[in-house]
């Protein structure tokens, strides 16, 4: 794609003293970049076209006497078919471009490592499982797939990274995941896109795209706290949480040992995923989807925990996955 | 030069209650008939947007809606139904009677569609205190009896008793509109305005009241007949 | 050839609508839709220069990253108040409740709107809709953003929301009503011989605007009275907490206001069909398309609403459905841009302001338009939603759209509603400006919003900050151009020539009947024999 490359080329070289586009440092960016070509490029023909030929129709039939009385002029059908049917097929050509393009985008490859983002008015808590945490900075390792899972606690916000070309809305109650695999180390600006209140201007942060070893040295580097698993696991005993989801099956509550990940059979009938969002719900509406062979007798959890401690306790959840049931941990 | 006679010459008979930017009582009447409907059209993209919203949360927390319709007085709004249904009959004898020029039977239906009205109100208004009685109020007096909600869906049933308070409540809203339309009705009809040929007010006020009870006739099964109980 | 004839009078012992009665009283309890029109002339302007203010303060304070002028609470209420002002007591009245209102009637050849009392009240409405929203912004201003998006509106703001949402709702029975009446007038008002398709132009757009805001508007209302009672009562339809939905909001909310997007403006194209016929003087090309393309654009613009909520978690397949209606209803819009050109086509062609306006309406709506694939394009939207790539692209259709459509239409009917002409070279000098102050404003914006430089952002990264001092050098050409017309129309009023029936030589109803028109518009309700744009037949061009 000779000519992407050299479209490129020009509009990031600063034109000018300012660049016409944000660096493409993510896998995705260019091919967005690609589309927002063909798009200016439509633009911008169609605009001059319409502008060029109405000067000089402007011109060329200016009114030169008063009394001038043009003779009315057939409507032509030839005409209104092609000047709908071109545009409908450009259209549907940058329709069917664009969506396979965000089709492709919108799955995240299943290696991606995962970051546990929540949103409060007005800045952002990151949480690597592996326990590191960070206010308003995302470190992350180039070459990487990363995938970031995201909440607010408060109002709607939004995650935008446009050097990567993502960004994603950011909603209270529920789950929200964009991913991206970066291709360029650097130091990125993110963004809430979302208004979000006073000082909506004020929330955003800086990506830090490092190379593998560098990642890992930050990773370890830095105050040794425990992996968000543990942090769910701590809070799993303070909650009291153990006394009904006992692991050998003698407790009042469902064994979570071997659960996440498997599908459950709701008393309604429905078949659900146990995976975030339902955890999630799990822990904040209970008796929302009772489950056939227990009582609704869980309590809800909701205003006892924030949103990240509902992250690491999920992260327990899944821990918990790979755990036969009846073992105790 | 354009007669200027024949322009300011509009009929020496002016049937009465003709508005002057009007042509002709036909004219007149038509666009009235026509203004209502197209008023009637806004008034159901008013309530649909309500009933949306009910039926998304509906398909999400079933259970907490079921529980919800379960607590509501099945006789007391099927009583309503009836009495509603019955004020759109009287409703619509009145209207015949103005067609006709019946001027003490379109009294005496209005009157009547009034009083159905009346009832239909009081019911509701006995229902509502019922529910605040109860502490079955979102917002303002959300105290509901510790057994019945205990074990029942977090929010769901309040968000339940939001709808039914919301929809019963804006209805309640056009009943009322409704009957001072049908006050104002009944006087004009005392005072002798209507006639065989000139009753489009009536006519008019008949579809904006089948309206409300059209609009209850959905209402009653979506709140008060979806609590499973059948 | 129509039968009603004009008669013509020394200037100033004609009675015409300005002259028939005096006194405030005879304005306020008006049923003249005339009057009304010209009611609604004064409050929209005021309102405008509202809304216009809150621009130039935004603007100003934009210069600097760091914020030249407010703090961030009070930016907030700066860019709210500017989008509340603007779309509800601008944008969505300003054709239909000032032109529309004036001429319906008189193109139609009737002598006034089928419920004239109706009209009356949809004024009041709107008057008290934006008396409350003055009061609003002066009693400590509202900070949700025009958008009013749940839970921050619903819960977490401290500001006037309920008095602001309670001014669009009363707006919005004001937008109804005019709405209404339109429909019924065009139905059943017509003159004898005027069938659908002898209309003008003008006539298709207002209906098919009033079909948009019969059925769109309720759904804003009750979702306004949602979120009232939410804020008001502590109920929790949108709460996440008791397991209500803030995205629930957005859908209600964009049901509406997606296709108020067209209620601004399709007004707009009928005007500019008005114009283009006119200095042209050839009928408009491809007529029966251009009013079907209205409907559709009516229909159609219902069933997008989702692309604004494109990253909002609605599912791929959502997005895709909504992807493809919004490419769709891009197309009738490209149809009218093409069969105006077409127009033009051997047309005898001059230059007055409104053909100015008319003309900067289609390069600009068609620059703003073709923007919109970008956004109705999934891949792209991802990236461009929420940054200044969005505000580029709606003020280039609304500014660089409608308010010149809006501007054009007023020099073109100020003869007919005056009875006065205006100063042409002004004028003509003044669309120059707007043209290239409004470019100079928005341009820089869409190079903004790829760049990520998010919108409702009231400090900035300093790396935008060239660009924002472009537009904000650009607002200010702007504004100036604003003012000027504000200046010599006033003037025109006293000391402008007066006007005859028809200065412009136009084919329409509206123009056989003297400047100003009497109150009972005609004479004699005139019989229409013709099509619409007849001006290959000879006619009298009073001048």
């Amino acid at each position: 794609m000779n000519w992407a490359y050299l479209i490129s080329a020009m509009v990031a070289d600063p034109w000018l003293g300012f660049p016409l586009k944000p660096i493409d440092a993510s896998t995705t960016a260019s091919s967005v970049d690609h589309l927002y070509y063909f798009l200016t490029a439509l633009t911008l023909f169609f605009t001059f076209s319409i502008f060029t030929t109405i000067f000089y129709f402007m011109v060329k039939y200016r009114r030169r006497s008063p009394d001038e009385r043009p003779k009315a002029i057939e409507a032509s059908s030839a005409l209104e078919v092609i000047w709908t049917v071109i545009p409908a097929l450009l259209c549907a050509f940058a329709f069917i471009w664009s969506s396979s393009l965000y089709f492709r985008n919108s799955r995240p490859p299943n290696a991606a490592m995962e970051v546990f983002v929540v949103g409060k008015q007005w800045m952002w808590h990151l949480q690597h499982p592996e326990g590191a945490r960070e206010i308003n900075e995302l470190h992350v390792p180039v070459g990487v797939p990363v995938k970031l899972t995201m909440t607010s606690e408060d109002v709607i916000h939004d995650f935008s990274i446009p050097v990567f070309r993502i960004k994603h809305d950011v909603v209270p109650g529920r789950y929200s995941s964009i991913w991206f695999q970066a291709t360029k180390t650097g130091t990125y600006h993110f963004f809430c896109a979302q208004y979000c209140g006073a000082e909506h201007s004020g929330m955003i942060g800086w990506v830090y795209v490092m190379s593998p070893t560098d990642y890992a040295n930050w990773l370890s580097g830095g105050t040794k706290g425990e992996s968000m698993a543990q942090s769910g696991e701590r809070l799993f005993t303070q909650l009291g949480c153990i006394t009904c989801h006992v692991a050998d099956g003698t407790g009042r509550g469902p064994v979570l040992q071997g659960l996440y990940g498997h599908p459950v059979k709701l008393r309604s009938g429905e078949t659900r995923v146990v995976d975030e969002a339902y955890v999630r719900q799990a822990i904040v509406n209970p008796n929302s989807m009772p489950l056939p062979n227990y009582p609704p007798i869980m309590p809800t959890f909701q205003g006892q925990v924030n949103e990240e401690q509902v992250l690491q306790l999920i992260s327990y959840v899944k821990s918990l996955a790979t755990v036969e049931k009846g073992t105790a941990k | 030069m354009a007669e200027l006679s024949a322009g300011s010459a509009h009929a020496a008979v002016h049937p009465p209650g003709l508005r002057h930017h009007f042509e002709d009582m036909e004219q007149q009447h038509e666009a009235g008939n026509l203004g209502m409907w197209v008023f009637l059209v806004t008034e159901i993209l008013f309530f649909g947007g309500l009933f949306a919203a009910y039926a998304i949360y509906r398909s999400l927390y079933l259970p907490g809606f079921e529980a919800g319709s379960r607590l509501l007085d099945v006789k007391l709004g099927a009583t309503n139904t009836a009495v509603l249904i019955g004020s759109s009959l009287t409703m619509a004898l009145a209207v015949h009677a103005a067609q006709t020029g019946k001027r003490k039977a379109l009294i005496l239906f209005l009157l009547l569609t009034m009083v159905l009205g009346a009832v239909f109100l009081g019911i509701k208004f006995d229902e509502y205190a019922t529910k605040w009685h109860h502490g079955l109020v979102p917002g303002l007096k959300w105290a509901p009896d510790e057994e019945m909600y205990k074990n029942a869906p977090l929010g769901s049933v309040e968000l339940f008793f939001c709808f039914y308070f919301f929809m019963t409540g804006l209805h309640a809203l056009h009943m009322i509109i409704g009957f001072g339309i049908m006050t104002v009705m009944t006087l004009e009809a005392w005072g002798g305005k209507f006639s065989a040929e000139y009753y489009a007010p009536v006519e008019v006020s008949g579809l904006y009241w089948h309206f409300v009870d059209i609009v209850w006739i959905f209402l009653f099964p979506l709140l008060y007949l979806i609590g499973g109980r059948y | 050839m129509s039968t009603a004839a004009v008669v013509e009078s020394p200037a100033g012992s004609r009675v015409h609508y300005l002259n028939a009665s005096y006194g405030i009283k005879s304005w306020l309890f008006t049923t003249d839709h005339k009057r009304i029109a010209l009611l609604y002339l004064g409050s929209i302007t005021f309102m405008f220069f509202i809304g216009g203010a809150a621009a130039t303060l935004i603007r100003l304070h934009l210069i600097e990253p760091t914020g030249a002028l407010v703090q961030p609470e009070t930016y907030n209420k700066l860019f709210t108040v500017h989008g509340v002002v603007m779309i509800f007591f601008f944008l969505i009245p300003s054709i239909p409740a000032v032109l529309g209102n004036f001429l319906v009637p008189l193109m139609v050849g009737a002598r006034d709107l089928a419920f004239p009392r109706i009209n009356l009240l949809s004024w009041y409405l709107y008057t008290i809709a934006a008396l409350l929203a003055l009061y609003a912004v002066v009693s400590g201003g509202v900070d949700t953003g025009w958008t009013f998006y749940t839970p921050y509106s619903s819960t977490y703001a401290h500001t006037q929301v309920i008095a602001t949402a309670l001014a669009a709702f009363i707006a919005g029975f004001s937008s109804i009503l005019t709405g209404l009446n339109f429909i019924v007038t065009i139905h059943k008002m017509r003159a004898p011989g005027l069938t659908w398709f002898r209309l003008p132009l003008f006539i298709w757009a207002m209906y098919a605007t009033s079909i948009i805001q019969i059925l769109g508007t309720p759904v804003l209302a009750i979702t306004i009275v949602l979120l009232a009672a939410e804020r008001l009562l502590h109920v929790g339809i949108f709460d996440p907490k008791i397991g209500g939905d803030p995205i629930l909001f957005q859908h209600l909310f964009w049901f509406y206001s997606h296709p108020a997007v067209y209620i601004m403006i399709l007004p707009g194209m009928g005007v500019v069909s008005e114009l283009i016929a006119c200095f042209a003087r050839k009928r408009i090309f491809g007529y029966s398309m251009i009013a079907f393309s209205s409907l559709a654009i009516a229909v159609l613009g219902f069933l997008v609403w989702g692309h604004h909520m494109f990253v909002t978690g609605q599912s791929v397949y959502a997005g895709l459905i909504f992807s493809v209606l919004s490419f769709m209803v891009a197309i009738p819009s490209a149809i009218k841009v093409f069969n105006w050109t077409a127009t033009l086509y051997k047309g005898s062609i001059s230059y007055e302001a409104p053909m100015l306006y008319a003309l900067g309406f289609i390069g600009l709506f068609t620059m703003g338009g073709l923007t919109g694939l970008f956004l109705a394009s999934l891949a792209t939207d991802v990236h461009l939603t929420g940054t200044y790539f969005i505000v580029a692209h709606f003020h280039y259709i609304m500014v660089g759209g409608a308010v010149m459509a809006y501007l054009g239409g007023i020099h073109f009917w100020w003869p007919k509603i005056t009875g006065r002409l205006y100063p042409d070279g002004s004028a003509r000098f003044a669309a120059l400006i707007i043209f290239v102050g409004f470019n100079l404003t928005f341009f820089p914006q869409f190079v903004l919003g790829y760049l990520g430089m998010p919108r409702r952002y009231a400090v900035y990264p300093a790396e935008f900050q060239v660009l924002n001092v472009m537009s904000s050098a650009g607002a200010s050409i702007l504004g100036i151009g604003y003012l000027i017309p504000l200046i010599y129309l006033i003037w025109s009023i006293r000391y402008g020539p007066v006007a005859g029936p028809n200065p412009w030589g136009a084919k329409g109803l509206e123009w056989e009947t003297p400047s100003p028109p009497p109150t009972e518009n005609f004479e004699e309700i005139p019989i229409v024999t013709e099509e619409a744009y007849a001006y290959a037949e000879p006619e009298d061009v009073h001048g």
